[in-house]
């Protein structure tokens, strides 16, 4: 493989509020190749789902974004309304959390997926039909004939996101954006789509960017992980190696954070304040104000990301090891 | 450690509106069995959890524990004084005694009033302090939150969702209860914030000696936070333990195959094995025997046709075969 499928360079996304500008994302990069799964993790307001968004040009008019987004060398952002609907569905899919307002709740599911399949392969109806026969019985949805003639109210929760991934991988994209696909399940349900989403990887040889707010989803999902704080990249790098010796101060507040890190029924080691709120202008670190590591120049000067393979802008990396 | 609170056989069930089809084919309405059989002792001092995947019965559970809900059978006794046949005097003392705190502190809360009015309407209604020394108890309670004193004159939209849920404990605190349900009160925060408000529990427990009841489908969070666990399945407890024995070797299938879903922390070899098939059946239609027999690996024909009783098998464990 040369080069990876999709390469982010300096995605930036504001909005006209009301209020005033509103930076939801500041200068986020990253890259994903085929195979490979990249976890996105932050909390909410941390930019993430808008950035996926906002690579796909899924963003409304209020939405300022720059930057560059590249599709195997391609500007998606310069590319015309006919390659980019090719694009959409076709090589690049998205999975969204909530599958039921995904859906359309008005089209028997086999409605759906055919139209994908209208859209982007030249099957005959027989074939589409066969297809989406064969996509059901992929991602595990069994009766696989009566199933495509049911609505997606006739769905339980997990046989939706089923149904939502078997509709974005009809055309056989080389990349799935999913964005938290499993928050809205229970945790059974949520490993089984997990494994569904590892199994069509290693299958198709998909590249898969994996957004969620679960560590633990990213711990034992990704091979990659960039962690976002109010907008921005604190870190990246390889999952074992982030979870073992996280470079930025937020990454080691929040993996300490976790219940399980202390003895049993002892005080957690917390995160002091809130994050901070999107409409509000930072000169550094947007963390500094709730860091424990934080020194003079964290709230003036911006740290820069450095590092590679494993990146991360914080000022305090060498003080978080001891 | 003594029991503080008795349930004894507990079953509540909703009746759905019976549709016109229903009519037609002289079908009876549609029944929701939430909870149905359910017996335990919460102890003095301890903190026990309901874990269980949506729909298995545990919110209902903590409706019925204080009095939100009606139970249809079974007895809830607090210091083996039974609730049924009390007067309504008695029945007051009893949910004084009672607390809980819920999930959503945006929604428990109500907008129109400061905190202070919020405190102070608890305090007034149920003469827990003269009048005279409602300001100075308000105080008290904010202290015991960690909520600065100013914030008894603003109005719950002007904090963050820590500091809701904060508002929320010492709305229940403001009784003096015994005994503190808390139903998923940390799942709608950030996950920096969560750390927070678990230890404020943990702490608050130490000081007031309370006994609290915790609610969570958040599985790392509980083998933190409990003494005992307590696993629900389709409106039955299927197994009751020490907390750490129990996540050390979980006797019950399905507590097994929950524990197994929960994505570690610790990046591993990823496998893409589902830990189990199948979703939670329907609580209009649950199967015979053993709820869990479709999905249950160990079923055999004795699981679809009896259900297996509470037995001891280190702990009450619900299975034939654990």
């Amino acid at each position: 493989m040369s080069g990876p499928l999709l390469d982010v360079r300096g995605l930036t996304v504001t909005f006209n509020a009301r209020h005033g500008l509103v930076h939801a994302v500041d200068g986020l990069s990253f890259a994903v190749g085929a195979g490979e799964v990249l976890g996105i993790v932050g909390e909410s307001g941390s930019g993430k789902s808008v950035s996926l968004r906002a690579v796909m040009r899924l963003l409304g008019a209020n939405a300022q974004v720059s930057g560059q987004a590249l599709w195997q060398g391609e500007d998606i952002f310069a590319m015309s309304p006919e390659r980019l609907r090719a694009l959409r569905g076709g090589q690049v899919a998205m999975v969204f959390q909530e599958p039921m307002s995904a859906l359309n709740p008005v089209l028997p599911i086999g409605q759906q997926i055919d139209e994908v399949l209208v859209a982007h392969t030249a099957m005959d109806p027989a074939a589409r039909r066969k297809r989406a026969e064969e996509l059901l019985g992929l991602v595990g949805i069994a009766a696989a004939r009566t199933r495509l003639a049911q609505f997606p109210h006739e769905f339980s929760g997990g046989m939706r996101q089923r149904a939502m991934i078997a509709i974005s991988i009809a055309a056989s994209p080389k990349l799935l954006l999913a964005d938290e696909p499993t928050t809205a399940l229970d945790v059974t349900i949520q490993d089984q789509i997990l494994k569904l989403l590892l199994r069509l990887v290693g299958d198709l040889g998909m590249g898969l960017v994996l957004v969620t707010h679960d560590l633990g989803v990213v711990a034992q999902t990704c091979d990659r992980v960039a962690v976002m704080y109010a907008g921005r990249l604190c870190e990246a790098g390889g999952v074992a190696d982030v979870f073992a010796h996280p470079h930025h101060a937020y990454t080691h507040a929040l993996l300490g954070s976790m219940p399980g890190t202390g003895a049993a029924r002892q005080p957690l080691t917390p995160i002091p304040g809130q994050p901070p709120k999107v409409d509000a202008f930072v000169a550094g670190c947007a963390f500094a104000p709730r860091c424990a590591f934080a020194e003079a120049r964290c709230s003036t000067e911006r740290p820069p990301l450095l590092g590679s393979p494993h990146a991360a802008a914080c000022f305090a990396t060498a003080r978080l090891a001891v | 450690m003594t029991a503080l609170l008795e349930v004894e056989g507990l079953s509540k069930r909703f009746t759905g509106r019976r549709s016109f089809a229903d009519m037609l084919a002289r079908r009876p309405a549609p029944v929701v069995r939430a909870l149905e059989d359910v017996s335990l002792d919460i102890r003095r001092g301890e903190t026990l959890g309901i874990v269980g995947e949506s729909g298995c019965g545990k919110s209902t559970l903590a409706r019925c524990l204080v009095h939100l809900h009606n139970a249809d059978a079974g007895t809830i006794r607090l210091d083996g004084l039974p609730m049924e046949g009390m007067d309504s005097a008695a029945r007051e003392k009893f949910s004084r005694r009672v607390q809980m705190v819920f999930q959503d502190p945006y929604g428990s809360l109500n907008p129109r009033m400061t905190v202070g009015q919020t405190l102070a309407e608890v305090l007034a209604v149920h003469r827990i302090v003269p009048p005279a020394q409602i300001a100075a108890r308000v105080d008290e309670l904010l202290d015991l939150v960690h909520l600065p004193r100013d914030a008894a004159a603003r109005y719950p939209y002007e904090f963050s969702g820590g500091q809701r849920q904060r508002i929320g404990i010492a709305r229940a605190l403001a009784m003096q209860p015994d005994v503190i349900i808390a139903d998923e009160p940390v799942s709608a925060l950030d996950v920096s914030v969560q750390a927070q408000v678990v230890n404020l529990f943990l702490e608050l427990q130490s000081r007031l000696g309370l006994t609290l009841v915790f609610i969570t489908h958040d599985l790392r969070l509980v083998r933190h936070l409990t003494h005992r666990v307590a696993v629900m399945y389709l409106g039955r407890i299927v197994e009751l333990g020490p907390t750490e024995q129990l996540f050390d070797a979980p006797r019950h299938p399905y507590t097994q195959a929950l524990l197994r879903a929960v994505p570690q922390l610790t990046p591993g070899r990823r496998s893409d094995e589902a830990a189990v098939m199948g979703e939670l059946p329907s609580p209009l239609n649950p199967p015979t025997g053993c709820a869990f027999h479709p999905r249950c690996p160990l079923a055999q024909a004795r699981c679809s046709v009896e259900r297996p009783e509470m037995r001891e098998v280190g702990w009450p464990v619900a299975c034939h075969f654990a």
